[in-house]
């Protein structure tokens, strides 16, 4: 049952989603740009010599950053304001009495829309590369492929989390603002904006119990060839998906008890 | 003898509602402590359909049929008694369960806005675990039963509204369910689309012996697809049964006008013993009860000297219209 539904389902999903993503070339086109922030950050800690401070080198230190917009490009996560809007307007009505969880539409919809981005992401990087030739690297394909593996893991993690956001839709009508919440960890904590590294002592501990490193910061530093614990960063984004995946399935069972089916 | 394919037994339904007094008070007030209170929506309601039965929901906007049709099929949970459908629980929604089922609402789509119908086709036919070269065959047959052929290739965004619902048809029955729930499917549509539609559901009730559930606003959907209709008036069920006799029931009296050959024959006819409602000249209009009209033409066909004749029956909507503002008929 589960090969069929990845097979012939979630394949058919994919096409279909793709080909509708693909009417929005410009749109793909200006987010993927929209998600330079790691650039800014590079800008802000190399202007400021801030990366002394954690013994990283510039060159290591612009490697994390383009891989953190790497990352964060294939791991980007909206499905909270696609339930939300779907749920008030009633949208997700017919999806509900079809042979399969409506968030595997969603979740095609997140997958399509990263391979359109692909060779955006391409693009910006190849410029990166030659304002900063002194960052380019190679890297080797058991990396590659590791990374890739986090990079969708990471992304399977935001997506079980803003599932379980967005079913509160169920009970509150307004989960996007729950999901505000959730963002300023999100930004401070996954390595967006600074590696965890550079983090106090007392505080990486903490931070690297909670499931934010393992969405930004571990992908990133493993893609751009920074010493870090593979096995063990793995094994914490997977521990997250079994913890979150129960919980998303119960919390959506009881919020279809809920559902009123307003709008239609 | 078909087996009932719907039991539903003393359902309710209620909603939690919040409400919010107008002006700046209310507004601080509702932020502050917000009032919410139950309605029952769906009032200990019970009836049965039976396999390949077109049964019509009535009832004024807000009185309950579309909350029925979405608890038939799972869509929300009921708050009390029991439905089964097809043997199954609806909002449990097991997949046999949904395989066998569709919902149609006139006002939502489903099909893809900047995609060509055909691409949602496909992935419904996915959905339910149809193979491509059933699926192809399917949207045929369809297509060809609903006259879109052309259509199927051209982005939904610009299809006509009609063509758009047909196409919401299309993906809506290509898994071939066995009960259809239509929330106002000729909704918006013109007159040639919506006969277009009646008759596609009429062939499709006849080749597959669906069982179809049906609300509209449209009295021609009604009286064109169902025998039997089920009124609802505030949640409760204020009529089931025949079409035919509440229609006879709500009107039990039709109106002749005759034309007399003179005015003298109008006044020997108004003179005569029939309810009269109104003469001009050597037109008179007379009120006569359904089950005398044969009789009474008899009559005024063989004593009168009569130029013409019309048996006028009352409006249908107006008929339904009483039932939508009348909580019960004892028929």
């Amino acid at each position: 049952m589960i090969s069929n539904l990845i097979n012939r389902k979630l394949f058919t999903l994919l096409k279909v989603q793709y080909s509708n993503m693909l009417e929005y070339r410009v749109e793909i086109a200006l987010w993927a740009i929209s998600g330079i922030i790691p650039f800014f950050m590079l800008n802000i800690w190399t202007n400021n010599n801030l990366n002394e401070s954690i013994n990283i080198s510039d060159v290591l230190l612009s490697r994390y950053f383009l891989c953190a917009f790497f990352v964060r490009q294939f791991s980007v996560v909206w499905v909270v304001f696609s339930f939300e809007e779907d749920s008030l307007l009633g949208k997700v009505s017919p999806y509900l009495i079809q042979p399969i969880n409506p968030f595997f539409r969603y979740f095609a919809q997140h997958l399509a829309e990263q391979i359109t981005r692909f060779p955006f992401a391409l693009i910006i990087a190849f410029f990166f590369f030659i304002l900063n030739p002194e960052s380019i690297w190679i890297p080797n394909l058991g990396i590659l492929f590791f990374s890739i593996i986090s990079t969708f893991l990471s992304f399977l993690i935001q997506f079980l989390i803003q599932s379980i956001v967005a079913c509160l839709c169920f009970w509150t009508e307004k989960a996007s603002s729950i999901e505000r919440l959730l963002f300023i960890p999100t930004l401070f904590l996954s390595g967006l904006l600074a590696p965890v590294v550079s983090f106090p002592e007392y505080v990486k501990s903490w931070i690297y119990l909670t499931p934010f490193p393992y969405l930004i910061d571990f992908p990133a530093n493993l893609l751009s060839g920074n010493e870090t614990n593979i096995s063990g960063g793995l094994s914490m984004q997977i521990l997250w998906i079994f913890l979150l995946f129960p919980l998303f399935k119960k919390i959506w069972s009881e919020g279809t008890k809920k559902y009123t089916a307003m709008g239609s | 003898m078909a087996h009932n394919i719907i039991d539903v037994r003393n359902l309710s339904k209620s909603f939690d509602i919040s409400s919010k007094e107008s002006g700046l008070k209310g507004t601080i007030k509702h932020f502050i402590r917000r009032q919410t209170k139950s309605i029952k929506v769906i009032k200990n309601i019970s009836f049965e359909i039976k396999e390949g039965e077109i049964v019509g929901f009535l009832g004024a906007n807000g009185a309950g049929k579309t909350t029925i049709l979405k608890m038939l099929c799972g869509l929300i949970y009921p708050s009390e008694g029991s439905i089964l459908v097809s043997g199954d629980l609806p909002f449990r929604r097991k997949e046999n369960f949904l395989k066998n089922i569709t919902l149609i609402m006139g006002q939502k789509q489903q099909l893809i806005w900047d995609l060509p119908p055909i691409e949602s086709f496909y992935l419904n036919a996915s959905i339910y675990d149809l193979d491509k070269f059933e699926a192809k065959k399917r949207i045929k047959k369809l297509s060809e039963m609903l006259e879109i052929d052309e259509e199927l290739f051209i982005p939904v965004r610009k299809l006509s509204l009609g063509q758009r619902m047909k196409s919401e048809l299309l993906a809506a029955l290509i898994h071939e369910p066995n009960i259809l729930f239509l929330d106002e499917p000729t909704l918006g549509l013109d007159i040639n689309a919506q006969r277009n539609l009646r008759k596609f559901l009429q062939k499709y009730n006849k080749e597959t012996n669906a069982t179809i559930c049906l609300t509209s606003h449209y009295m021609k959907d009604i009286t064109s697809l169902c025998k039997r209709v089920i009124c609802v008036h505030e949640g409760a069920i204020s009529y089931d049964g025949k079409l035919e006799l509440l229609l006879k029931k709500l009107s039990p009296v039709k109106e002749i006008l005759i034309v007399c050959r003179s005015e003298e024959d109008a006044i020997k006819l108004e003179n005569s013993g029939f309810t009269v409602k109104n003469k001009i000249k050597n037109e008179i209009t007379i009120k006569v009860e359904n089950k005398s009209i044969t009789s009474s033409l008899k009559t005024i066909l063989n004593n009168f000297d009569i130029e013409d004749l019309f048996i006028n029956e009352p409006p249908i909507d107006e008929i339904i219209g009483r039932v939508l503002i009348k909580k019960d008929y004892d028929i």
